[in-house]
């Protein structure tokens, strides 16, 4: 066991320092553009060093490096202590980029990669229907093709930022007489089109970051398929390896920790400050053994990651656990904030730290958000315990299989 | 960056297990479980011929010089398989004369702990759970009087080291006068305690700055340990019933609601592997935060292992409310790793004043 980095690891680590003052913030005339240009200069800089956007490859606009999950994971550090750009975090970089460089056309790569990363255009995912959530796969949305278009008919929901997308990537059923996983295709869609209609949908913090999106005949021509016909189902699968963040989610975790210390310091418990309450001592000193043990487990996952070897079970297990700990810690904040949990969520801006009371009532929600969406805490428990702990599948859910 | 095991451990956990599996199966583990003593010689022969028992002893003593680290990943395969006998009390007693003893101190007592012909073990707590050194009340002088309460297997003791006030420890030999020892009836029948009082009993002090909190952090990790260990193990244990047991014409793994409570014990247990691993690495490379990690790992995963025991008994139904039944051999490891040196509130309180809140 060792943690320290290496000597070739940290000389790599001076360089990528060095980078970072030389060019951030911006200087001069630079440092008047607004904020997205700024970022998006630094980031062109960023990659021209090989430093962003490491496993796309450079005709695409990445910077095409060597995978090494150690050398990504100090750019994140080093950039991160000087709160420089790092790679735009939109779903389509996340999503869809690495889905087409796995399965795309050339044409489609040319098309959107680039512009997607430098945050040109924007993408919604179109999956979740309001009949289809766990079971995915049963999705109803139809696609026709006539002539050289793809007709598209139906309703999907939780779609997050698709009020302020250009583009949807969709599973669509085009092939209604295949089985369930088989019927299905992965299509591009154009969102400023008539047959395409965003209604926001009002989350319980008030705010509005989802949406219905109805289809009606919407319209895609017919190469705005990744893969074949049928194969959308196991393009939806393809998942991004290279350079996976396996620390980030226990980081986050971690500055969640810091914030509910530094509300605790602020806050009273019956006329005293509660950390000199006992109780609110025990909790807060329970959820950083959580903590402790999610970061470690994330340095489990990278050493795992750097070799190449497959992490087991701790991996199927890393969202369940985030979401278990933001229960704990919302938990405690509501306690913490006393009498000014009875105020509404307000306007509060979401993020890790919350900036006053209403941030934290935003986060007390926003958790339970984290932990429905993408595979709600139930379905994690049943994906562990049959993929991780080799119990039978779900009876209901021994579906006409995927092959 | 390397968070990982060497293959030397991973082997040394493979020996330390293999072995285990051979001498003391359930079966025989068993009959030690409800058998007078609570130790096995000859699987005392068998682990001291492993070198485990010295591990952490310095070679020039006959030990094998290794880390704590080393010891802690033992301790897990020893929690994993139950271990009955005086593991914990004895490194610990040896690490404490390693690092606390005169030349002359080390010369006398190591070898003999080193290679397992001598046991040793900790008399720490004082009544009313005082298991603090800077709780230590026993007064230090040129004999020891006084009483020390769940000394881990202090019948079969040859050698007690004894902590006294100001966090002092000294060495008491077996057959020095004015000891005597009254049975404690302790839940862990693999663990087992005596109280043992003192009457001007004849004691070596060992040197100033003796590793009294070294010993309570390292006690801390290798419960730690030993509670992932037995955490893994129930945890299998569990599985594997769910995967034979029918009911409904199917086996009871079939049923979402006990395969979600698994997929929970499961989530109490995975996790809790590397925050132990790296409260062991502290103790040797990261210093500053040694005490802080080991307190946290130790009331973590301790009382994890606790929830994971009782969730095991539920998940046997009825016969997991057995003696019959193993579950309740590491049901009671939990209650031990949870009890021992103090409880996990107390850990917790002090893992923050630490931290400086």
């Amino acid at each position: 066991m060792d943690l320290n980095y290496g000597s070739e690891m940290e000389g790599f680590r001076d360089e990528v320092k060095a980078f970072v003052q030389g060019n951030w913030p911006l200087s001069g005339e630079e440092a008047d553009l607004p904020m997205d240009k700024q970022a998006a200069t630094f980031r062109a800089r960023a990659i021209a060093h090989g430093y962003l956007y490491r496993n796309i490859p450079q005709r695409y606009g990445g910077s095409e490096q060597e995978p090494d999950v150690l050398k990504a994971q100090i750019i994140r550090e080093e950039f991160g202590r000087k709160w420089a750009p790092q790679e735009a975090r939109g779903i389509g970089t996340m999503m869809l980029v690495p889905t087409l460089l796995e399965r795309g056309e050339e044409w489609q790569k040319d098309k959107f990669v680039r512009t997607t990363i430098t945050g040109e255009v924007a993408w919604c995912q179109g999956y979740s229907e309001p009949g289809s959530g766990s079971d995915l796969a049963s999705l109803k949305t139809r696609g026709e093709l006539q002539g050289d278009e793809w007709v598209i008919n139906g309703q999907k929901i939780w779609t997050s930022g698709a009020h302020l997308a250009d583009y949807m990537f969709c599973l669509v059923r085009t092939e209604p007489d295949a089985s369930k996983h088989a019927g299905i295709s992965y299509l591009l869609i154009d969102m400023k089109q008539p047959g395409i209609e965003v209604r926001p949908l009002r989350m319980m913090t008030g705010s509005a970051d989802f949406n219905e999106v109805f289809l009606n005949d919407a319209r895609t021509p017919a190469d705005w398929i990744v893969g074949k016909r049928g194969e959308g189902w196991l393009v939806s699968r393809t998942t991004l390896k290279h350079e996976r963040n396996s620390i980030g989610a226990a980081q986050q975790t971690r500055a969640g920790l810091k914030g509910l210390v530094d509300l605790a310091k602020k806050s009273k418990v019956a006329g005293r400050p509660a950390l000199e309450d006992s109780t609110i001592r025990q909790r807060l000193a329970e959820i950083e053994g959580y903590v402790k043990a999610h970061q470690y487990s994330g340095y489990r996952q990278l050493t795992k990651d750097a070799k190449g070897e497959e992490a087991g079970l701790i991996a199927l297990m890393m969202k369940l656990f985030s979401t278990e700990i933001g229960h704990k810690s919302s938990a405690l904040s509501l306690d913490l904030l006393g009498e000014e949990g009875l105020l509404s969520a307000g306007n509060a801006e979401l993020g890790v730290q919350a900036k006053d009371s209403q941030g934290w009532i935003a986060r007390y929600m926003y958790t339970l958000g984290i932990a429905v969406a993408g595979g709600t805490a139930n379905i994690q428990r049943n994906v562990i315990a049959e993929r991780g702990l080799g119990l039978p599948r779900d009876a209901a859910a021994n579906r006409s299989s995927s092959k | 960056m390397n968070f990982d095991l060497t293959d030397e451990q991973l082997m040394l956990q493979d020996t330390v297990g293999q072995a285990m599996l051979n001498e003391c199966p359930v079966t025989h583990l068993r009959t030690i479980f409800d058998g007078d003593s609570g130790h096995d010689g000859a699987l005392w022969e068998t682990l001291s011929g492993l070198g485990i028992v010295g591990l952490a002893i310095p070679e020039e003593y006959g030990g094998a010089g290794l880390e704590i680290l080393d010891l802690a990943v033992t301790a897990e395969t020893l929690g994993y398989h139950a271990a009955p006998g005086p593991f914990l009390g004895h490194v610990l007693a040896a690490l404490a004369i390693a690092e606390g003893g005169s030349p002359e101190q080390k010369e006398k007592w190591l070898p003999g702990l080193a290679s397992g012909e001598r046991i040793g073990t900790v008399a720490l707590a004082e009544s009313g759970g005082q298991w603090q050194p800077d709780q230590w009340q026993l007064p230090r002088g040129d004999t020891l009087t006084g009483k020390k309460e769940f000394v881990p297997f202090g019948e079969i003791a040859d050698l007690i080291v004894v902590g006294a006030t100001g966090g002092q420890l000294a060495v008491v030999e077996k057959d020095a006068p004015g000891i005597s020892l009254a049975v404690v009836d302790g839940v862990d029948l693999t663990r087992r305690f005596q109280e043992v009082d003192f009457a001007s009993t004849p004691c070596e002090w060992l040197g100033q700055g003796a590793p009294a909190e070294r010993v309570r952090d390292v006690g801390r990790v290798l419960l730690a340990a030993d509670a992932f260990g037995g955490s893994q193990r129930l945890l299998e244990m569990c599985v594997e019933y769910a995967k034979t047991r029918e009911q409904f014409g199917v086996t009871i793994g079939h049923f979402q609601a006990l395969k979600h409570q698994l997929a929970s014990m499961a989530l109490d247990v995975e996790p809790n592997r590397g925050l132990y691993w790296f409260a062991a690495y502290a103790q040797d490379h990261a210093r500053d935060e040694a005490e802080r990690i080991a307190a946290i790992a130790r009331a973590h995963v301790a009382d994890r292992f606790m929830q994971v025991a009782r969730d095991a008994v539920e998940a046997h139904g009825g016969i997991g409310f057995t003696w019959e039944c193993d579950v309740q051999i590491w049901f009671k490891r939990a209650m031990f790793d949870r009890a021992f040196m103090g409880t996990p509130a107390e850990d917790r309180e002090r893992s923050l004043q630490l931290a400086g809140l």
